[in-house]
């Protein structure tokens, strides 16, 4: 990777983890292992929604001004996990890069290490910018993207819920309990995203069809373990008391009202 | 001897998840000293404190702090490094462990010293727990807002060496890191002071909507309700894919954790990404149509009915039993505090 950026050109690159769409019970596999997915469906996490969505806008509003600009789409995983490459083409990503790994889920470094090997396998490809989740939604290891960046000796900043470009660069927002705070990095830079930066939008049916057609590229992954090492999942004890049902509908008022003078609040 | 960074707030006290940070490391048996780039808070119970020094660390500089921490580490040879796994823990700790090449567990409730280390992590903002081995010359991980009350950690020595006789102050021993200027790309740069006004990270009530309200227009009732409440609104994520709120209401593993001492939940079905959000709150009140939603099936109390019915009835029963005090003039319904 290069890193002499030409104003004419814009590229950004997100990486995605596809993951379970867990519903409102996790069922674990008998060994304990991972969660059962055979009655789950998939998704990518939605930081990383975002991530692809502020790409994707990016890239438009590049082209609006007269240049040119490519999103390209980088997981680790499985074959399976091109569905969501696939459907971060339909909102409007270029192209995706498929990162072949046995597994579905990888520690932290060699997921680091694949994501690397990825770009090693694209050697005249350069990037403005490196979009990641903050975290991803089930492991939430909160460190691929930051390794990633160290590793490229590119800056970046995680937590970010704005992104702006500017003559020098970057301007990135990240919210506090005390308010926001204002960084600015040079380009190339990476940047983990977090839910709220956008509201990504629904595929369109023109996006799906390019999709469903549009070539990935599949490369070899560094799947060898790093220091942390899964032994087992498990569900918390819950210790929750029974349900009381104050009643139905308007009817339930006066009693809805009871509770809330016994708890103090009216 | 672990060492744990900790955050000082500008008016010198210990930042979030300080508490859970020192309980856990303190229940690993070893020996516990403190970082910081800060000002060092009063009544840590830890016999050394290391001050890091430089003019890149005067503001949060994740690049700056993670390389100066590798250089500690480098000079102080502790077991491990801790830190809270706020949105800055985590990423300094995974700066840290970048540039160092090792591993780092975050959000952990619970660390053993062994060979290799075990420990308990925190998945899906709670919902699951991972048991880990980690093998690493220095241990590196953060700690679990939570982590001392979740019992995991053995937390009883720690609190006891805390609550006996004060601690005596410790020792601060300065440590100068040797900093490229070019860590200064990502530092803070500016500040702007969040608005005044109930935040819904702190609110004592919180009045929650979701797909069932159907609209942006629907939180009218909630606001209304929250305002009666002195509490603050909240939503699901349908509600904020919609358009129908901001995502700075959004309760949940990706909005914000809260916990309230009332979460009224108003046509939210209960999945596990919102629950995280609001577990914690001391009393849950759900209202939905559907008996069986979990949120329903998890709550204190339940009302099963369609909340744009509920609410207004809640509303004016409470109007109703104040309005003879302190409001002979009942404001019409939909209209109050808009
Ligand atoms: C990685 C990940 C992270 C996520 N993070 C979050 C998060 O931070 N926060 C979050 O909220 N979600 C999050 N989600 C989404 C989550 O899985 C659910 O999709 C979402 O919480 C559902 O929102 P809901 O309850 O409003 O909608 P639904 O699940 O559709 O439920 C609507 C409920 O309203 C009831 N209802 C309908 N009409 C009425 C009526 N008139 N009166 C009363 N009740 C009515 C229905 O019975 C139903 O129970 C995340 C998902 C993923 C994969
Ligand atoms: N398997 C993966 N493939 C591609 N990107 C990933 C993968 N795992 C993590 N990432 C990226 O790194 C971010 C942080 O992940 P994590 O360190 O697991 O919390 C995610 O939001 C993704 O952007």
């Amino acid at each position: 990777m290069s890193t002499t950026a030409e104003p004419e050109r814009r590229d950004v690159l997100v990486c995605i983890k596809r993951t379970p769409a867990v519903g409102a019970r996790i069922a674990l596999t008998d060994d304990g292992l991972a969660i059962d997915t055979r009655h789950l469906g998939f998704t990518m996490g939605p930081h990383e929604e975002c991530a692809v969505e502020e790409a994707v806008r990016i890239a438009e509003s590049h082209r609006a001004a007269g240049g040119t600009a490519r999103v390209t789409v980088l997981t680790v995983g499985p074959p399976d996990a091109a569905e969501q490459l696939r459907y971060a083409i339909s909102m409007g990503a270029d192209e995706g890069v498929l990162v072949e790994v046995p597994t579905e889920e990888l520690d932290p470094e060699p997921t680091a290490a694949s994501i690397l090997a990825g770009l090693r396998s694209a050697p005249d490809t350069r990037y403005d910018l490196l979009l990641f989740g903050t975290d991803s939604a089930v492991a939430g290891n909160a460190q691929a993207g930051i390794r990633v960046a160290c590793a490229l000796g590119l800056p970046m900043v995680a937590g970010v819920k704005g992104i702006r470009f500017d003559d020098s660069g970057l301007e990135l927002r990240r919210g506090t309990p005390a308010g926001i705070e204002i960084y600015r990095v040079p380009l190339p830079a990476a940047v983990g995203v977090k839910e709220g930066i956008n509201v990504p939008r629904y595929p369109a049916v023109t996006g799906r069809m390019r999709a469903r057609k549009a070539p990935l590229r599949t490369v070899p992954g560094e799947p060898a373990a790093g220091g942390l090492r899964t032994v087992a999942l498990r569900r918390p004890r819950e210790d929750r008391p029974e349900t009381v049902v104050l009643g139905s509908g308007a009817a339930a008022a006066p009693a809805v009202v009871d509770v809330l003078a016994e708890l103090g609040v009216v | 001897m672990l060492l744990v960074l900790i955050d000082t707030e500008a008016d010198g006290t210990p930042g979030p998840g300080t508490g859970d940070v020192l309980a856990v490391a303190h229940a690993t048996g070893l020996a516990v000293e403190v970082v910081t780039t800060g000002a060092v808070p009063d009544g840590l119970a830890v016999r050394r404190v290391h001050r890091l020094r430089h003019d890149l660390l005067t503001d949060h500089a994740p690049e700056a702090l993670g390389e100066a921490l590798v250089q500690l580490l480098a000079a102080v040879h502790p077991a491990g490094l801790l830190a809270a796994a706020t949105e800055r823990g985590d990423e300094v700790l995974a700066q840290t462990a970048a540039r160092a090449g090792l591993p780092l567990a975050t959000r952990c409730l619970a660390l053993c010293p062994g060979e290799p280390w075990s420990l308990t992590r925190v998945r899906s903002g709670g919902v699951l727990l991972e048991d880990a081995e980690l093998t690493a010359p220095v241990v590196l991980a953060t700690v679990a807002p939570g982590a001392a009350a979740s019992g995991s950690a053995s937390a009883p020595a720690a609190s006891a060496s805390a609550s006996e006789a004060p601690a005596p102050a410790p020792d601060v021993v300065e440590f100068v890191p040797e900093l490229d200027p070019v860590l200064a790309r990502t530092r803070v740069v500016e500040r702007v002071p969040r608005a005044e006004g109930v935040s819904l990270a702190t609110a004592p009530v919180v009045v929650s909507g979701g797909r069932g309200v159907g609209s942006a227009d629907g939180y009218a009732v909630l606001e209304e309700l929250a305002a009666l409440l002195g509490g603050a609104v909240g939503c699901s994520r349908v509600a904020t894919n919609n358009g129908w709120r901001s995502h700075s209401d959004q309760v949940g593993l990706t909005g914000t954790q809260i916990a309230p001492d009332l979460y009224i939940a108003c046509g939210i079905s209960g999945a596990t990404q919102h629950w995280v959000g609001c577990m914690n709150a001391r009393t849950i009140l759900a209202i939905n149509i559907d008996a069986e939603a979990p949120m329903v099936t998890r709550a204190t109390y339940a009302v099963l009915g369609d909340l744009h019915e509920v609410l207004p009835a809640v509303i004016e029963e409470i109007r109703a039993r104040s309005g003879t005090v302190d409001r002979p003039d009942p404001v019409p319904v939909g209209v109050a505090d808009r």
